[in-house]
């Protein structure tokens, strides 16, 4: 296994956000975890980066336990990070950005700089333009480019998806496959389940701080229980047909941020079921 | 009056340049601070002031007086040296007794700003009560200042026309230049300088190219104590007193001109300074010297009430959000 979750529990002060979550990356895989909002996926993942202590559990990447490394280590260990919300530096240009994703390592970046570019066109347009004068798609393909600057053995992906249209939703999409296929392995977190199913092998389905299904990707596209909490409900859902999903994009793209999660997810609390029903996301969606 | 300030427009200018110069290398200690931390490091006046203290005791080491020409800057530049050392190693000092315990621990803002004015208070005393006798051997008295060292020996280097330019004012303004480059060139051209400036930007995102936020606060607070150490020896060649309250309206202005120019923002922090420096400069022609400071603040009101976030205000920092 590359990437080893073990059990790991973290706190926002005395509010648990994550409570015992465990799950595992092989090489090569693309692992989505999905799940509604406050469910832990943004907490799991700057876990693994390093960005929030655990309270217990343990991380195991390649073989190693980095649950106490510090984050910036993280980087040159293998392990790279797209985050919410893309995380661009507004003042540097766009390579400028491209070459922080590089700042861990040594050595000239040339090589892995022209095949950023050559993954995202658009960049290589804008190269000199500052990363916050850019538009939301441009933005996460520069947060994806960056992070692939530093040859990570692992890319996390948090929320690739929020806030774009669905044409460019679709282009992050085969981007991300074309990434894996050329031998990275992907952790990737969406909302927008159907879309992240379809290009993932395995997932887990993340519910108040909790894994409460873990299968092949594909399974879960036909699990009842799933579609109708995360696939736009019931027998009438066209999987991956994007006019289905555009009302759901545009409920999800809001502004709000995990960082609030755990407030919701401690007052929805312990009594939800499992696998909520699509009425009580829509609750979530408009709390939050 | 006004007649007074034609006369005087062209010493007042050069005075103006001269003073504004030292603010705004002490205005880039607490924006950069700011930029990395969000944090108002109120010490780093007293930061300044142990600079003086540095200064002034270079100049009783070398035992010199009546310096002019090369000597001169000679003597300016070793006495930089030794301030900028000893308010570098104190603003380091600083930030890991005062404020990289709370920041360990999660403490807000507000906890780590009253830490930051409990520090500034230390270290005044500090001197006021230990440095001051025992090391200068000056009177104990808390409100003398200590002044005694007298090393400059002015003369009009610059004389044309009605321009004016006396040594001192010369080699503190090209000496506050010259420090600007340096830190310039380091903001953008070293690594660590790349990783101060992403930090500022965005801390977490910082932490996931793999920048060490630690070792960027230290360079951070290293590099403002310098500039402050080094200003502090300018300031020292120019009006050649030390006291251990010097720090206090001395850093109120370079945080006014830091605000002035957008808090955050490098090149802010310059404009902030040399247009504060000027101001006062002209406002104590205009009115008389009593005034300089009602003039220096007043403008600043006025600034912030059309321009809330300064001259070169962050628009950046609205783009992110």
């Amino acid at each position: 296994m590359l990437l080893e979750i073990n059990d790991i529990h973290v706190h926002y002060g005395k509010i648990a956000a994550l409570k015992g979550i465990s799950a595992e990356v092989d090489e090569g895989e693309i692992v989505t975890l999905i799940g509604a909002n406050g469910a832990g996926k943004t907490t799991t993942l700057k876990t693994v980066s390093g960005l929030r202590p655990l309270t217990s559990g343990s991380i195991r990447f390649a073989g190693e336990d980095i649950s106490k490394m510090p984050g910036h280590k993280r980087v040159l260990a293998g392990i790279g990070q797209s985050p919410e919300g893309r995380g661009v530096f507004p003042g540097m240009t766009v390579e400028e950005n491209l070459l922080m994703g590089a700042y861990a390592r040594r050595g000239n970046f040339s090589k892995e700089l022209a095949e950023v570019y050559e993954l995202f066109p658009r960049l290589a347009e804008r190269k000199s333009q500052p990363g916050g004068t850019m538009s939301g798609g441009e933005q996460q393909m520069l947060a994806i480019g960056r992070a692939l600057m530093a040859k990570p053995k692992v890319l996390l992906l948090d929320e690739p998806s929020m806030g774009l249209a669905p044409k460019l939703v679709q282009q992050i999409f085969s981007i991300i496959v074309e990434i894996n296929r050329r031998g990275t392995t992907v952790l990737l977190v969406e909302q927008n389940a159907s879309q992240a199913l379809q290009i993932a092998h395995r997932a887990y389905v993340l519910e108040t701080g909790r894994v409460v299904k873990s299968a092949p990707a594909a399974d879960l596209l036909d699990d009842p229980q799933v579609r109708a909490a995360y696939l736009g409900g019931g027998a009438e859902a066209q999987v991956g047909a994007p006019a289905e999903e555009t009302p759901r994009d545009a409920a999800e793209a809001g502004p709000a941020s995990e960082e609030e999660a755990p407030r919701g997810g401690a007052a929805t609390g312990e009594k939800t079921p499992p696998v909520a029903a699509p009425t009580r996301v829509e609750e979530d969606d408009e709390s939050s | 009056m006004f007649s007074d300030f034609i006369h005087q427009f062209w010493p007042s200018t050069i005075d103006g340049l001269s003073l504004g110069a030292v603010y705004a290398l002490v205005a880039l200690g607490y924006t950069m601070v700011y930029g990395v931390l969000r944090l108002i490091n109120f010490a780093h006046a007293d930061i300044f002031m142990v600079g003086t203290f540095a200064a002034m005791w270079t100049v009783k080491t070398m035992g010199v007086s009546d310096l002019g020409g090369l000597a001169l800057v000679g003597a300016i530049l070793l006495s930089a040296l030794v301030a900028g050392a000893v308010s570098g190693g104190g603003a380091v000092l600083l930030e890991l007794l005062a404020y990289r315990p709370l920041r360990k621990r999660g403490a807000s803002r507000l906890a780590a700003l009253i830490s930051a004015i409990g520090a500034s208070i230390v270290i005044e005393q500090l001197f006021a009560t230990i440095v001051v006798p025992q090391v200068f051997d000056l009177p104990k008295e808390k409100g003398k200042i200590a002044q005694a060292y007298h090393f400059v020996h002015r003369t009009d280097l610059i004389d044309i026309g009605p321009i004016k330019i006396a040594n001192d004012r010369l080699i503190i303004f090209l000496g506050a230049i010259m420090i600007m480059i340096a830190l310039d060139q380091f903001v953008n051209r070293t690594k660590l300088g790349r990783g101060i400036r992403a930090t500022a930007q965005d801390p977490e995102s910082a932490v996931l190219m793999g920048v060490n936020i630690d070792r960027v606060v230290t360079a951070t607070f290293l590099v403002g104590g310098v500039m402050a150490g080094a200003a502090a020896a300018l300031y020292y060649a120019r009006f050649e007193e030390a006291w251990y309250f010097s720090g206090f309206l001395l850093g109120i202005k370079a945080f006014t001109a830091a605000v002035l120019g957008g808090i955050g923002n490098i090149r802010g922090a310059l404009v902030g300074g040399v247009a504060l420096g000027l101001f006062e400069s002209y406002g104590s022609s205009l009115f008389g010297s009593q005034w300089k400071d009602v003039v220096a603040f007043s403008v600043l009101i006025l600034v912030l009430m059309f321009r809330p976030t300064g001259i070169l205000g962050e628009s950046l920092q609205q783009a992110r959000a």
